[in-house]
């Protein structure tokens, strides 16, 4: 999230932005394309669909269709909504198999209730955060987005966004307006320590979450809640060296050297010698 | 658009409480072969409304022998799912537009793209 480079949103709207050229990079770009697919695999990992059952999706801001051909080859049934005529026209060469619409996120989500079993976005949502006109309000429009996604989606079903947010207060903005709408969940963010890697995935649940409870003696479990770290009264110092003895390493040593060192005394150099077994003696 | 997506599909301009179901006006139509998938035309089934479906087939003379009442324990019954699968899934309206009931806005359809974008006075 670097300030010199500039955001695509910050250029134009959407609709002007994604023209014929800039569509044409996400059929001909081939870093672009797996960089897209790698995050539409995430977000449907992050949906956690039922397995072995074929979904009808949502895939909001679906441009040209490389998130759907993800859906697809899952085996997944899904309708696309993007605002950029040129990218939709590009999805259509590419002859992709889910149904397309073109459609603005801030006007609202077209669709009757329960109609979806999740919904996807790969970096879409955060062009509803700026005004591009001057009847535009971010928070309403974010507003009027989750709440009709809300009643689109069916009970119990997730959406996943991919976003590039600009700030914490832009992230903030998103989630309370979705929390507004009913939505609960939040933010996952993959890679936090990497500022390449680092992607942010929004998590929001429709209604009850979780899997349907086990029914009693189909399985058995231990009555330990899972939400509970458990107690246990060992201490995990020397857990990673099972069997071994703890003073014996090689990083035991070298610790034990460094130590000396600080200490003033005279300490022979670390070699690849340092802490090596003896051959065997009879 | 395949006819799942139009069943599916509202009219969500301003003061509209009901804009469904969108009526039809199809200058081109295609059908095109997708395949049979029995699970997931029975998993749909259910969220359809039935009325609206045999009313866009028969806007577009595509309704063939489809019945006016959905048949019961379908779920085993792949002749009546085939029916529904080729109404569903392969029937695609190209060009045309589809109309609000309510209102009377016609969102209009080119390439097999439905264009639902509102004017700033009907958000």
């Amino acid at each position: 999230m670097t300030s010199h480079c500039r955001r695509p949103e910050h250029t134009a709207p959407p609709d002007v932005f994604y023209n014929e050229a800039e569509a044409k990079k996400y059929s001909q770009n081939s870093r672009m394309i797996e960089i897209q697919t790698q995050m539409s695999e995430r977000a449907v990992e992050l949906l956690n669909l039922p397995e072995g059952q074929p979904c009808f999706l949502l895939d909001v801001g679906c441009g040209s269709g490389l998130s759907g051909d993800y859906l697809s080859e899952e085996g997944h049934y899904w309708v696309g909504v993007d605002i950029s005529t040129a990218m939709l026209d590009v999805a259509l060469d590419r002859e992709v198999e889910g149904d397309l619409l073109v459609g603005d996120m801030g006007q609202g989500m077209p669709f009757r209730s329960g109609t979806f079993d999740g919904c996807i976005s790969i970096s879409a949502l955060q062009w509803l955060c700026n005004a591009d006109k001057r009847t535009h309000s971010p928070p309403k429009r974010l507003y009027t987005f989750f709440s009709t996604l809300y009643s689109s989606l069916s009970r119990g079903s997730r959406a996943v966004f991919q976003l590039y947010p600009e700030n914490s207060e832009q992230l903030e903005l998103i989630t309370t307006q979705a929390m507004k709408a009913g939505f609960g969940g939040g933010m996952v963010v993959d890679y936090p320590n990497s500022s390449k890697a680092k992607k942010f995935f929004l998590c929001l649940f429709a209604g009850v979450t979780g899997a349907l409870p086990k029914g009693l003696g189909t399985e058995t479990s231990d009555r330990a809640l899972s939400n509970q770290v458990q107690y246990s009264g060992q201490r995990c110092r020397f857990k990673g060296m099972k069997g071994k003895s703890a003073k014996k390493g090689r990083d035991w040593i070298l610790e034990k050297k460094e130590r000396r060192r600080r200490q003033g005394r005279e300490v022979r150099a670390d070699t690849k010698y340092t802490a090596r077994q003896r051959r065997p003696h009879f | 658009m395949k006819l799942l997506t139009h069943n599916m599909l509202t009219s969500h301009v301003k003061g509209v409480t009901k804009g469904y179901p969108l009526l039809i006006k199809a200058t081109e139509v295609k059908v095109n072969e997708v395949d049979f998938n029995p699970q997931f035309v029975s998993r749909m089934i259910p969220k359809l409304e039935w009325s609206a479906l045999v009313q866009a087939a028969d806007e577009l003379g595509q309704r063939q022998d489809l019945p006016g009442e959905l048949v019961p324990e379908y779920e085993n019954n792949e002749e009546f799912l085939k029916k529904v699968h080729r109404v569903l899934l392969e029937v695609e309206v190209i060009e045309g537009c589809l109309r609000c009931p309510e209102s009377g806005r016609e969102f209009p359809i080119s390439r097999g793209i439905p264009n639902m974008l509102l004017n700033e006075d009907e958000v």
